[in-house]
Parts: structure tokens; sequence; C-alpha cells
């Protein structure tokens, strides 16, 4: 018996090395280890041998049980691991091949572009309004201290409205600016204000490469009590930093707008030559980017505002001009020809 | 405005560097937009005197000229047929650079010899200097050119092109420029001189002045020359006049230009014999009176304009322009020159009425000063006897019936650090005003009494003063500091966050956002069955006439010109506002979005199977699930789109869009010419709808039991009333459609539709039992109501 044991252990061991699968490994294991194999039949045998011999005989099939058992769980674990290994070897993929295109759209640049400004002044408190783009001469004019005839109206060219009053007058225009939501907001409501206001404007302009008949604009204002040119500077300066990078540099001089008093215009050094001046900034180093200033007492009596009492700034850019700056965009045509190729790139 | 610094030098003296002084210019609200540097670049070439001429030995067509630099006196070989003995000539010396006057290149002068003869240096042409494209003779200095002065000093300049506010009309001159760079710099300024001797007949003899509109001519003042001969101007004038961007015409006119850019002050010389009876009258034109200007256009004036008349009738359009009857010319002899004060809103008027601006005009228009008027007559006439040797007549004409008190204004310290936030001492603020011709009395202790000098019309309040401080100072010196005051609360418009969410919804599902204009064609609208829109008085072209009523045109345009070289998709959408009129008031502007499919979403290839009406209401119908509102579609007309395949699109009761296909003959009139959906929806309709509350409904408990079944109903039965019918069941979950087939498997005029039914109590587990009585029940309905069966 001792020597049927042996034999069995050394042709267990022997069709071992030679099983491939797991399903191999499957059939040896019935045929060794199973119910009805070779080892179980030797087991089975010891009923028929005496107490002694069943002692020695017993302990010596449960040592092969256990030896062959070990086997098949080794070679069970090597197995697996070499069917694991084939298949992360048979699931090799071409990773340079395109992925299953899902659709891609894309905002606007200049509606990205005018989120990222507003964000910063909402980052310092100010609250987003809008207003009319078609309006009254008395909101986008004359409430701005620029009654008709006034020289500064040629500063903005001016799409005047088909409609006129009983006496002949065009009272109605496309507003030229974002300013006269400055009149409506602070006609609505009493200081402290603090707004910006995002929208289109237009002008009587023939296009071209750097003007455009309509764009858009954004506004600011804030009034209180004790607000300096100082916190015009503060908060247009930092604004500038959060829109163009900390390294800018922010030039503040002085300006002309009939609705400010001071009036400021803010420059930034140029991003191309970085202030040695180029062709962009017209060789001086710094590009203008904003018209700001005091309101003007005229502005804040004309809506019921003590001038004695409050103060305040305003602010209004343009936003195409930063898009071009920022991206080096050479043609303001491009924003609302809407041609697929230039939308993409953004 | 462009200004000559060679010329500003004789107002103020020039202290800083050119690049500086540009800086500080700038920076106080007079912006330097430009720099032309005259005769940059000039070294080693100086002036000399021609002192012998003599024959080349070998060459017939050249010369050996002689030149005197003072220190030397090199020879140089010249070609030039107008060098002769005596002249005084721009000579450049070895290693200077010039322009080649054939190649145009710079290159830089080295010896050389000229036909076997040493050539020293050269005498320049004016190409070579780069003054002109003159090569054909040499440059002749006028005869008091200093020997051995380097030419850039003799004949360079710098010119400042000058952007000026329109609240500036003093630094429309010379003398308002000097001003504040007399300010920038600490320097004084010096006034033109304008002593003349007065030896005629006193002028109240030879012309009288009445003005009978004074409301619009506050003072009319004049002086008379007689014996004047009109000529050229002499040659500085000229050049300064060139610089400075203006046209020499003769010494008078030439002379009235010359003392307008230098105080600003618009003047005009008649012909003081075609004054008929010697009598101006200053008054509005009659109805219909006509002039012929300079321009040799006759103009039909209305009383509106102001006019300057003679016994006859106008011979000007009050400070706009003169009349081609009473102009100065070659045989005029005696002159009288107006130098008066117009109503800058009238002369605005009349000028934008008669698309007529001149130089006079749009400083006028502007507001002059009245006490300028005097002070530029006296110059102007000084300037002419000395050019012309004619006599003035005995004192001037001074009309004057409006007189002005000079503005005084209030100024305290605690007002200026109010409004800069930086504390400006008393003695300071007196100094800069001060600087600026400002006089300051001091009030009481930190409060000045400000007086305006006279040419500055723009200062009127404590704010101006204020601003003059600051710039002067410099904005760089002003603080930084942060708003410190209460945050103003929030009052939301609902519709900016909706209209935003929106776009990023509509990105997101592969749409591309689009910006089109506001302003459209009439045709443009008419394609789009649009009518009734607003319209521009003045339209730049007639392609941006009307103010959109629909995003829809735009939107058409920009998918037809996309087409023209995109094959694939082209997804886009717009969110704008439309613009619908309203009688006698601003028109109403509508938040609308439009969006247009066209081509399939995925694949990127065309043709295969284009986008079409579902993927344009899927975009539609999960955008409104994103957003929280329950919508149903029902079909509708429209006239941009194709009947039998356009749906409305209903918040509750009410329409808030419209989605379809557009039809073929819009598609057409837009040269569109693949299939399009669009869809428009109405952001203010929908805003209501998302304020709704929401409230959670809590997470089933009981297991869902299945069941699928395939209906057989009318072809053209609509698919929502199935639908509506099995989700009527208080028992079903949801019901999804998941097959549509209609053919050979069922019969003619009907289809089969597939829907899985999803089983489900908020309260029990449901028995199979209960779930096929409640779905016969369901079947029964379906039966009953739609004639619906169940395909075997
Ligand atoms: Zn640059």
């Amino acid at each position: 018996m001792l020597k049927k044991l042996d034999e069995i252990k050394s042709k267990a061991i022997l069709e071992l090395g030679s099983v491939g699968g797991l399903n191999s490994l499957e059939d040896w294991r019935v045929r060794y280890l199973g119910r009805k194999g070779e080892l179980t039949n030797v087991l089975r045998g010891l009923a028929s041998l005496s107490l002694d011999e069943r002692k020695v005989i017993g302990a010596s099939a449960n040592e092969v049980k256990a030896l062959l058992e070990a086997h098949l769980e080794q070679k069970r674990a090597a197995l697996k691991e070499h069917e694991l290994s084939m298949s992360i070897e048979l699931g090799r993929i071409d990773v340079t091949l395109p992925g299953h295109p899902l659709p891609c759209g894309r905002l606007h640049p200049t509606t990205q572009i005018v989120r990222e400004i507003c964000a910063a002044f909402v980052a310092m408190g100010f609250q987003v309004v809008e207003g009319p783009e078609v309006e009254w001469d008395y909101y986008n004019f004359e409430a701005l201290n620029i009654p008709p005839y006034h020289p500064a109206r040629d500063m903005w060219a001016t799409l005047w409205i088909d409609y006129e009053t009983e006496t002949g007058e065009r009272p109605m225009l496309l507003r030229t600016h974002t300013s006269p939501m400055q009149i409506r907001v602070m006609e609505r409501t009493r200081p402290p204000v603090r707004v910006v206001v995002p929208g289109k404007v237009y002008r009587y302009e023939a296009t071209d490469a750097t003007h455009e008949s309509m764009f858009y604009q954004i506004e600011g204002l804030a009034v209180d009590e004790n607000i300096t040119l100082a916190d015009l500077k503060g908060t247009l300066y930092e604004f500038a930093r959060r829109l163009f990078g900390q390294e800018r540099k922010v030039r503040f001089r002085c300006d002309y707008f009939p609705f400010v008093e001071p009036g400021v215009e803010l420059a930034i050094d140029c991003f191309l030559c970085g202030g040695r001046g180029c062709r962009v900034c017209n060789e001086t180093g710094w590009i203008e980017i904003m018209g700001a200033g005091m309101v003007h007492p005229n502005v804040l009596k004309r809506v019921g505002y003590d001038p004695s009492i409050y103060t305040g700034f305003a602010f209004g850019l343009g936003v195409e001009r930063i898009i071009m700056l920022k991206y080096g965009i050479d043609d303001i045509r491009l924003f609302y020809g809407n041609d697929l190729r230039f939308l993409r790139q953004f | 405005m462009k200004v000559s610094l060679n010329w500003l030098r004789d107002y103020v003296d020039i202290t800083l560097p050119t690049k500086e002084l540009a800086h500080r210019l700038t920076m106080s609200g007079t912006e330097v937009s430009g720099i032309e540097i005259i005769g940059g670049g000039w070294d080693n070439i100086v002036v000399g005197e021609v002192i012998e001429v003599k024959p080349h030995p070998n060459a017939d067509r050249l010369r050996l000229a002689t030149v005197n630099l003072g220190t030397e006196s090199p020879t140089s070989v010249c070609g030039a047929p107008n060098l002769a003995l005596g002249q005084k000539v721009a000579f450049a010396r070895i290693g200077a650079e010039l322009i080649d006057g054939h190649s145009g290149e710079r290159i830089k002068l080295s010896p050389s010899r000229i036909r076997g003869v040493l050539s020293e240096g050269m005498i320049c042409s004016e190409k070579e200097l780069g003054i002109s494209n003159n090569h054909s003779e040499i440059m002749v200095l006028p005869d008091d050119a200093p020997i051995e002065t380097p030419i850039g000093d003799y004949l360079g300049d710098v010119i400042f092109d000058l952007d000026i506010t329109p609240n500036r009309p003093d630094c429309l001159s010379l003398v308002g420029i000097a001003r504040e760079v007399g300010a920038l710099t600490g320097q004084r300024v010096h006034l033109p001189e304008d002593d003349y001797p007065e030896v005629g007949p006193p002028v109240d003899e030879l012309a009288s002045v009445h003005i009978a509109d004074p409301d619009l001519c506050s003072r009319y003042c004049a002086s008379l020359l007689t014996d004047v001969r009109v000529a050229q101007s002499p040659r500085w004038i000229q050049e300064r006049l060139i610089a400075c961007g203006m046209r020499p015409i003769n010494n008078i006119v030439d002379v009235t230009n010359y003392v307008m850019l230098e105080y600003g002050q618009p003047l005009h010389a008649f012909d003081y014999q075609k004054i008929r009876g010697g009598r101006i009258v200053v008054r509005r034109a009659g109805d219909g009176e006509v002039l012929t200007t300079l321009d040799e256009v006759e103009r039909t004036l209305n009383p509106q304009t102001l006019v300057i008349a003679d016994e006859e009738g106008p011979i000007a359009i009050a400070g706009v322009m003169g009349g081609l009857g009473s102009e100065v010319r070659g045989e005029t002899t005696s002159i009288l020159i107006e130098s008066a004060n117009f109503n800058n809103v009238s002369i605005r008027r009349t000028s934008s009425g008669l698309h007529l601006r001149s130089e006079a005009s749009s400083r006028f228009e502007k507001g002059m000063n009245p006490d300028l008027t005097i002070l530029a007559l006296r110059r102007a006439t000084q300037l002419i006897l000395k050019l012309t040797n004619g006599k003035a007549a005995k004192g001037i004409i001074n009309v004057h019936p409006v007189k002005r008190e000079r503005e005084a204004i209030s100024l305290s310290t605690s007002e200026v650090e109010r409004i800069l936030g930086m504390d400006v001492g008393i003695d300071k603020v007196r100094e800069l005003l001060g600087s600026l011709g400002f006089e300051c009395k001091e009030k009481a202790p930190s409060e000045l009494m400000v007086s305006v000098p006279y040419w500055r019309t723009d200062i009127h309040l404590a704010d101006d003063l204020v601003e003059e401080v600051a710039r002067i100072i410099g904005y760089d010196e002003i603080p930084i500091t942060m708003l410190h005051g209460e945050i103003p609360t929030y009052e939301p418009e609902p519709i900016i966050p909706l209209r935003e969410r929106v776009r990023d919804i509509l990105a997101g599902y592969g749409l591309q956002e689009v910006i089109t204009y506001s302003l459209v064609s009439l045709g443009m609208l008419e394609r789009a069955h649009s009518s009734g829109a607003v319209r521009v008085a003045n339209p730049m072209t007639s392609e941006q006439e009307y103010l959109r009523t629909t995003l829809r045109p735009g939107l058409l345009k920009a998918l037809s010109s996309n087409e023209k070289h995109e094959d694939g998709a082209i997804w886009l959408f717009e969110v704008g506002r439309t613009y619908l009129p309203r009688e006698g008031d601003l028109p109403e502007e509508r938040e609308m979005v439009c969006g247009i499919i066209s081509g399939p979403r995925i694949a990127p290839l065309w043709p295969g199977g284009g986008g079409n009406f579902f993927d344009a209401k899927g975009v539609v119908e999960t955008l409104f699930a994103r957003l929280g509102i329950e919508v149903r579609f029902e079909a509708c007309e429209d006239e941009v789109l194709s009947p039998g395949r356009t749906a409305g699109i209903f918040a509750g009761e009410k329409r808030v869009g419209v989605l379809g296909e557009v039809h073929p003959r819009v598609s057409e009139s837009f040269d569109i010419s693949r299939p399009a959906f669009l869809f428009e929806l109405d952001l203010g309709d929908i805003a209501p709808y998302t304020s709704a509350v929401r409230r959670y409904s809590p997470l089933p408990r009981f297991p869902t039991s299945v069941r699928d079944i395939a209906l057989v109903i009318d072809e053209g039965l609509p698919s929502i009333r199935v639908k509506g019918i099995i989700e009527g069941s208080p028992l079903v979950s949801q019901a999804t459609l998941f097959d549509i087939y209609s053919g050979e498997q069922v019969p003619g005029g009907k289809k089969s539709l597939a829907y899985r039914i999803i089983y489900q109590s908020p309260s029990r587990t449901l028995t199979d039992e209960e779930v096929n009585q409640e779905q016969e029940r369901i079947l029964g309905r379906l039966h009953r109501e739609l004639g619906a069966t169940l395909r075997r």
C-alpha cells in the first residue's frame, strides 16, 4: 500500500507538471483528490487493513493528500497569474486611436470674458445689472452732463431710432455706451451703490479691423459717502491684476469724460513689448483699457443724490479690445462674423 | 493738434527732455499720441558756405566746391546745377549718414574719388537729408544760417501730435500748450508781442459794427489795415503752419491761421472794399437768404444761422466760413480783420445743419472766452503790419454787448481730500493752481477763493479745481485704497442667472454659442417672415438698418455662411435680445434663446443621416429637465418651420417656445442646403417657472415589476396620448417607448409602439397578480380610448 501511495504521489506530481490550464487542473484534482479519485480509493482500502497498518498507511496517505493539495494551490495560483498576463497581453490596444467623440460646444469668447470681468468685480461686492440697449437721449447723454449740441457728443457717433416726437425731435437712440445705466440705477436706489453693467453698445461707425458698429462694454459704478479717487485706483488696480496677472503694471492718467470729474484713463503695460514700445501699443509701452473717474456732481444732482454728502466713481471698458489683446486677434470683425473656425479656438 | 516744439519755445522754455515732456503732458490729460522727430540722425552734417567753385578736370557736368565750415574748408565733387559761390549749404562730413539719392537706402558717407578727384564730403540735397524727394539740386539755406552749426540744431524740430479733449479748447493753441508745459515744469509763459503803430484814420470813420443778435454774438472786435500787399508769407510762417498741419495760402490768411494756432481764437480777414457801405451787421439770416462760401458752394440759409452781413446781404456765415465775395485776393489792398465770440451751441447747430465743419467752427462750438478776441486781434494786426508794410487805422472796433463776470469758486482743503483721498496742504493747492494761472485768495483758514483765468472755459465747480490739483501733482501720487463701506444688498435679476445657465447647458450639449448683430437688413427679416421692426434713422448700411424682432435670421445666416466650409455638424445657439416696437416708448427688449441644428450630432462625416427633429427636441427636453421645468409639446404651425414638423413648447398653459424643421423655402432663401432644425425659447416667459419651490421625494422602498408591451394604433395618433394613459395608472412609475414600427407586420395605416412599463407602489410590494390585473385595466383603457390593440 505504501508503495501504491508513493506511485500515486509521483504520478500525480508528474502529471501536474504538464497541466496547462485551469480546466485540466480541475480534471487533475478530480482524478487524484476527488471523491472517486485515486487517493480516496486508497484510503477506502484502509478498512481491510489491521489497526497498526491503518495507522501507518493512513498517516502516510494524509501526508500525500496534503502534499498534493499544496501543489494544487500552487499550480492554481501560477495558472491564474499566467491567464491574467495572457489576457492583458491580448488586451493591448492602440491608445493613440481617437476617442469616441462627444459633441463639444463652446461659449462665445465675448461671453467668456464678460463673465470673467464681472466675476472680478462681484468678488469686490459689485452686483451685475443690465439695462435697455435702445435708450432715450436723456439717459444716454443729457443726464450724463452732455446736453444737446455739447461738443463732447462727437465722442460718440450715434445711431438714432427712426422715431420723431410731435416737435420733430429724435429722442430715441441705440445706446452708445453702458453709462445710461448709471442714471437708471441711481434713480431707483439710494446709496450705497455698487454695480457692474455688461451689455451691447452701438456706434455709427464704418467697420474695419479695429472698428465695429456693435460691441460690448462693461460699466461700473460705486457711490457712497467717503468714496475717493484713491478708492477708484485701488478697485481698478485690483481688477487689472485679477484679469491680467500680478505682474502687470497699471497707469492712471488724467482724461476727460463729461460725466466724471476728475477723469481717469487706465492703461496697462504692453503685453507684447513689456513697455519698451511696439506697434500694438503705438510705441508708448502702454495700452489703454478703460475710462473712469469720479462721478460728476451734476450727474449726482440729476438723480437727487446730494453731492456734498455722496461721492462715487464710475468706469467703462470695451470687452472686445481686451479679448483681442489677450489672444492677439487682429480683426474685430471676426467676433460677430461667427465663423466656426474662429469660435472653436476659445 | 500738431505742435512744433521750436515754435512752442517762443512762449515757454522747454527744460525737460522730449520723452519726459511727452510723458508729463500725457499723464496730465494732454495726450501725446505721436512724436515726429525732424532731423533725427543728422550727425556730422553742418551749415557751410561755398567759398570756391572750380570745374572738374575730368568731367564737364561735375564741379569742385570748397566749403567753409569754420575750422576747416573741405572740397567736394558736386554735380548739382544750382551750385553757386556764396551759398549757405548743408555739408555732410565723412561719416555722416545720408539717404542715397538714387536707391533711397540709408548709407554712411566714406571718402571717395570721383573721376579721379578726392571728395572730402558732400553738399546735400533735400532728399539726402530726408526732408523731401528733391534730388535734382542741392538745398540752399538762408543767408543768415550760422556756419558750423549742426544742421539738426538749425533745421531740426520735434512735432507732438496731441489729442486735445473737447473740454479744453484753450489747448488747441500754442499758448495754451505753453501754459500746460509751464505749469508742469515750473516755467513762466511769455505772450507774443502785440504793439503796433496806428497811423491811419480812426477806424470808426471807415467801418462800423452792429450786433443785432447779442444772444448769439457776445463780442465783435475788428481792426482795419490799408495799403497792404498780398503775397506769399515768409518761409518761417509757412514752415510753422505746415508743421502744424495747415496749408499756407497768402500772408493775410496765413497770419489769421498763425494767430489762431497761437491763441486758439479763430479770425477772419475780409476784403474791406467788398464790405458794401463799410457797415457790418451780425444778425440771424433771413429765411432763404443765400451765400456762396469760400468752398464755392452756394448755401441757402435760415433764421437759425448767424451771419455777418453788410448793407446788402450776408458776407460770411458767422464762425463757420467766409463768403467767396469778400475773400482776400491778390489785388486786395485793405482788409478788415474780424475777431469775434459766437455762441457755441448756435455754431454747432449751424455747422451740423449745413454739414460744414471748419477749423473755426470746431473751435467756436467748444466755447471760447470773449477776452481772447482783443488779444488775438492785436497780435494778428501787428503781424500783418510787420509782413506787409501796411497802415493800421487808429483804434479797433470793440462791440461787447454781453459781459460776463469772471468765475470765482470756493475751494477748501477738506473738499480736496474728500475727493482725492489725499491731504494736499493749502499752500500746495495755491501753488499748483497758481502755476495754471488761477488767482487764489485765502477766504478762511484752509479755504481759498479761486478766480478762474479767462482762457479756462471748462472750470465751474470745486471738483473741476480738484482735478487741476490732481493732474498737476500727477495721479501717480494719489494713494491706492480699497472700498470700505457697506456692501449693498443684492437684489438678483432672475433672468441673468437663468440665461447664464442656459448658455452653459446648451454649450454642454454640443451647441456652439454665436453672437449675431442686433441690426439686420429688411430682407433678412422678411425672409424670416418678420415684420414691423424698429428702424434706425441713420443706418451705416442697409445690412444693419432694422432691430431684429427674432433671433432666427441671424442664426440662419450664421448657419448658411458656415455651411460653406463645414462638412460636419453645425449646431449653433444664440442668447440675445429681440426688440419689439411699442407706441411712443422704447421697444420691449426680450431675452430669447434660439438654437439651430444641422448635421449629425457625433458622426464626423457628412452624409450618413443628419441631425433631425428629435435631436433638436432632445436638446430642448434635456434643457428643461436640467432647469427643473416640466414642458409638453403640441403640434403647431409656424411660417418659418415645416408644417407637420413643428411643435409648440408649453410650460403649464404658457407657450414658451417653438421647435421644428426649417421650412425648405426659408432654407433656400438663406442659401442653406441641408435640413436644419430650429428652436426658439422666450427666457422671460420661462423665468417664472424656475422659481417654483422644489421638494425632495423619498426614494422608493418597494421592488419594481417590469412588463414590456407592444401596441398597434392608428398611424396619426400622437404617442403622447398612449404614454399619458399608461402613466395615468397609480401603480405605474414610468413608461418608456423603446420601439416604433410600421410596415408589413402591422396593418396599413397603423403603427406599433413598444413600451417598457415599470410598476411600483410607494406603499407595498406588488404581487404578480396585482400587476397583471392593473395591466389589463390599462390595456382596456387604451383600447376604449385610442383603439389600441396588443400586438401579438
Ligand atoms: Zn508694445
